[in-house]
């Protein structure tokens, strides 16, 4: 149940990427508005604030899914998706892993451009460890800006190809992600 | 030969140059590289506190003789990106466009004209000042602070000056209250006559 299995994925992973797909486009739809706020609006400094907070879990979650997949072992692809359509689909996950890490890592980037830590939900401070050069935060933002489109144009991949497989080849990919049993 | 000749004419001319600026007036470059010279700004913050920031990079020089003050020359460069207020995401907007926009306007610099004395002993400096590709005259009240031999065999003079310049007369946009749309500028300058 806990644990995936040859037809489906388990409930560890079906939590971790649907809450993932969940917060990694609320962050990038938060960040796209929040940059755009006036300096007297009340959500100012809050957005920011819990923009920063979730990036953070985001990166915790990232690590533990990580591990757990290492553990894990991962369900078989549809048997009659040709070969190179199961490389794409796996490189494309891979590319998730790395896309994740290097967003969360810019944008920490931005935030400790001066020393300053970044806040966890006002329970613990993840400290800046590097502060490199004069305009890094400008660096850094143009990055984490440049990788969320990135990301988003992954995810719309990524979505397009499960769409696919459920409405038009009608197979079980979509509802191995929803835990389904075959 | 003539290369010679045009080489030595040259060097007493140099010579002669140096000589007769030493004897009118002191030419000091600003001890930024030992960090002994300091640009300050402070912007009101919703009208309750002061904000201070600096920046970090500038270099300049000036050209000073106290019994004709009115000779006075002064430039100082300012790098508007090395802006500073301690705080990265802050200080990321301040070099954005919606302030200095430093990725289109890389240079900031003030040119000081002249050097006026009040009947106070009071000293004003006026001079142009160029930020955010806009340039402006200003005045800035001067005070001396010392001058005199260092323990390293050079020689010091320094002194501090304070302005007040509009967000507006630069050509910023008015995203900040009217408060905070005025920036006072403090400028400690130590000169190491050369």
């Amino acid at each position: 149940m806990l644990r995936n299995s040859p037809t489906r994925y388990g409930l560890i992973s079906v939590f971790f990427h649907w809450s993932m797909a969940l917060l990694l486009v609320g962050l990038f739809a938060m960040g796209l508005w929040m940059v755009e706020l006036n300096y007297y609006d009340n959500w100012y400094h809050q957005a920011p604030g819990l923009h920063k907070s979730l990036g953070l879990l985001v990166i915790f979650m990232w690590f533990v899914r990580l591990l757990w997949r290492l553990f894990d072992r991962l369900p078989e692809p549809e048997a009659n998706s040709p070969a190179w359509q199961q490389r794409i689909a796996k490189a494309m996950h891979q590319l998730f892993y790395v896309l994740i890490f290097l967003l969360v890592f810019a944008g920490y980037m931005i935030s400790t451009g001066e020393d300053a830590g970044i806040e966890f939900f006002g329970m613990f401070e993840v400290p800046a460890i590097f502060s490199a050069f004069e305009e890094q935060a400008d660096v850094a933002g143009w990055i984490h800006w440049a990788l969320s489109w990135l990301l988003m144009i992954c995810v719309l991949l990524h979505t397009s190809a499960a769409l696919q497989h459920h409405f038009i080849l009608r197979d079980r990919t979509l509802l191995k992600m929803l835990g389904r049993k075959g | 030969m003539a290369m010679k000749k045009l080489l030595a004419t040259g060097l007493i001319a140099t010579a002669s140059l140096c000589f007769s600026n030493t004897a009118m007036s002191a030419d000091y470059v600003i001890d930024t590289k030992g960090a002994h010279a300091s640009i300050q700004f402070r912007v009101k913050h919703l009208g309750y506190s002061w904000l201070v920031g600096r920046f970090n990079k500038f270099e300049g020089q000036f050209s000073y003789d106290a019994d004709a003050p009115e000779k006075t020359t002064i430039e100082v460069k300012i790098d508007p990106a090395s802006i500073d207020s301690n705080h990265a995401e802050r200080d990321k907007h301040l070099r954005g466009d919606d302030f200095l926009d430093v990725r289109k306007y890389r240079a900031s610099k003030f040119v000081g004209t002249g050097l006026e004395v009040m009947s106070d002993g009071k000293m004003v400096l006026t001079g142009d000042f160029t930020l955010h590709g806009h340039t402006n005259p200003i005045q800035l009240q001067v005070s001396e602070i010392g001058e005199g031999q260092d323990p390293w065999g050079g020689y010091r003079h320094g002194f501090t000056a304070f302005t007040v310049i509009n967000t507006s007369d630069y050509g910023f946009k008015s995203i900040l209250s009217p408060v905070s749309r005025q920036i006072e500028l403090f400028l400690n300058i130590e000169g190491v006559r050369q």
